[in-house]
């Protein structure tokens, strides 16, 4: 569903990314794992087109995202959870989700996706009008990824969801993730820094060290190769 | 929503007219200090879609209403000695709607050529940029023998009644303020809040900073073309750097992306050098303390009626 191939982006003259390949296929999550800098956000963006990469390509069904401008990308179906629960703090939750549907016209539709979002996480319904400034961390990351949602993607790009959140909130997030993957079917890239949990999740996984990717395999294996259980799973 | 808006500006403009009505007993200074309030309404308003609620730092408001200015002053000008004997008050005030109408369509095209570098500027280079944008406007009306160059152009017919000040006031806070409410408007208080969650909502965020720039200097051209017709006499210092800043403040201090904030501290910023007036010399100064101290108490703006803001 998505190809990436000798992917390489700079910011100036520091490269972030040398030339990496990964493929995530359709149904699937794949997740991409790997220290501070290792270049897994940077992957995103590029992928989303919030940056331009240097050289290589990205196929999304059979067509190239590269030079395509973000709001063309989300077109696609390709949705982009930014890292940090960007949400947009003076907006309310209801106005938040409806910006995620921007692109949607469709009223009817509109209102099948808040309803799948409101049963997912039903804690945003009951802040509905709430401010989304004011939302605890958990809540506005969950916020994040219903806005994404809103958009009806078909692939979602996921920056961090467990960033900042208390851990009980975390494993929500998580289980959350693995019932929209399962039950609409959606394609989902997660870059995540807890590779405990994103290995635990995933179908397939990469890991990714200055800009390069060391080690690929089915994350069941991932798990347990020693080289990954050293240096991220603690032992 | 809506109809209550669409309530409050036909209310809003028929006071306008009911009162412009029997303007004619009020004393003339009271009644030029309350057309200025009408116009720095307008001003502060259209600032706040830019500055405020898109979250982009203009500081070139008094070069867009420069450009409204001189054309709907030249406009008016070129027109009135053709009219034969003393025209109908319905057609003077056709011609007067025209000529505003043509300050505020070149003073959007000024804003769609500012808004242009917002593509690839943000904070404080966007302000030096909105800055020099200002000041080329002001050198160059400057050296414009056609508009009276420094020496100003004269003699511009009155226009601006009451009416006119606060019944445009009404409307550009009803086409703000419903613009900003609606589905589409959201977007611009999106790219204000997160630039990068709005482009991956599907936003895209140039069309929006545009839009904006142009918005905010068709209002503040009408504000010039006002401006030009009440004050009877322009010159490019009437807009120099100053002017922005005044405007500028009023956003602040009114709380950014407040309207009902912002129009109050309109209000008050252009009421306060008059009352001071006593303090002759010391005036600037207890103004300026006046500011500093206010904003020292309320940071956040002077009121939070409207949208609350997450602390």
């Amino acid at each position: 569903m998505l190809e990436i191939k000798n992917l390489a982006v700079s910011y100036g003259a520091i490269n972030a990314l040398h030339g990496i390949s990964l493929r995530v296929d359709q149904g699937q999550i794949v997740t991409l794992i790997g220290s501070n800098g290792a270049g897994k956000s940077t992957t995103l963006r590029a992928i989303s087109g919030l940056i331009r990469p240097k050289s290589g390509e990205i196929i999304y069904e059979a067509g190239s995202l590269v030079g395509l401008p973000p709001h063309e990308i989300v077109k696609r179906g390709l949705s982009h959870v930014p890292e940090g629960r960007m949400v947009f703090a003076n907006l309310t939750v209801m106005e938040n989700l409806r910006m995620g549907a921007y692109l949607q016209t469709n009223a009817a539709v509109i209102r099948q996706e808040l309803d799948f979002v409101f049963t997912t996480f039903p804690r945003l319904k009951e802040r509905a009008e709430q401010v989304a400034g004011t939302l605890s961390g958990g809540e506005q990351q969950m916020l994040a990824i219903g806005r994404a949602l809103m958009s009806k993607p078909r692939f979602l790009l996921l920056d961090e969801p467990s960033l900042g959140i208390a851990p009980l909130l975390v494993k929500t997030i998580f289980e959350k993730i693995v019932e929209i993957n399962r039950q609409q079917g959606l394609t989902i890239l997660l870059v995540e820094q807890n590779a405990n949990l994103a290995l635990e999740i995933s179908h397939y996984g990469y890991v990714l060290e200055t800009g390069r990717i060391i080690l690929s395999d089915e994350s069941a294996k991932l798990r347990q190769n020693p080289q990954v259980k050293s240096a991220y799973l603690g032992g | 929503m809506h109809t209550r808006a669409k309530r409050f500006l036909i209310l809003a403009i028929l006071v306008a007219a009911g009162v412009s009505a029997v303007s004619a007993y009020f004393n003339r200074y009271y009644l030029g200090v309350a057309i200025d309030v009408g116009i720095n309404i307008i001003l502060a308003v259209s600032l706040n879609l830019i500055n405020g609620h898109t979250g982009q730092f203009s500081l070139g408001h008094a070069g867009f209403m420069a450009v409204g200015g001189y054309t709907a002053a030249a406009i008016t000008l070129a027109i009135t000695p053709h009219l034969s004997g003393s025209p109908s008050v319905v057609l003077s005030g056709l011609l007067f709607a025209g000529s505003l109408l043509a300050g505020g369509l070149l003073a959007a095209i000024a804003g769609l050529a500012v808004g242009i570098p917002t593509l690839r500027l943000r904070g404080d280079y966007l302000a030096i940029v909105t800055l020099g944008f200002g000041e080329i406007i002001r050198v160059v009306l400057q050296n414009m023998e056609c508009v009276g160059a420094a020496s100003g152009l004269s003699g511009i017919p009155e226009r601006t009644t009451l009416f006119w000040s606060f019944g445009l006031a009404a409307v550009t806070v009803y086409v703000i303020g419903c613009l900003v409410n609606s589905t589409y408007g959201r977007g611009f208080i999106a790219v204000h809040d997160d630039e990068v969650a709005a482009s991956a909502s599907g936003i895209n965020p140039t069309r929006y900073k545009v839009t904006a720039f142009v918005i905010g200097a068709f209002f503040a051209g009408l504000a010039g073309g006002l401006f030009a017709h009440h004050k009877l006499f322009l010159s490019p210092t009437n807009f120099d750097f100053m002017k922005s800043i005044d405007i500028v403040v009023m956003v602040i201090l009114g709380g950014m992306g407040r309207t009902g904030g912002v129009i109050v501290a309109a209000i008050i910023l252009t009421l306060l050098p008059e009352f001071l007036r006593p303090f002759a010399e010391y005036r600037m100064i207890i103004y300026a303390l006046l500011i500093i101290l206010l904003m020292i108490a309320r940071p956040q703006g002077l009121f939070s009626f409207g949208r609350t803001k997450a602390a």
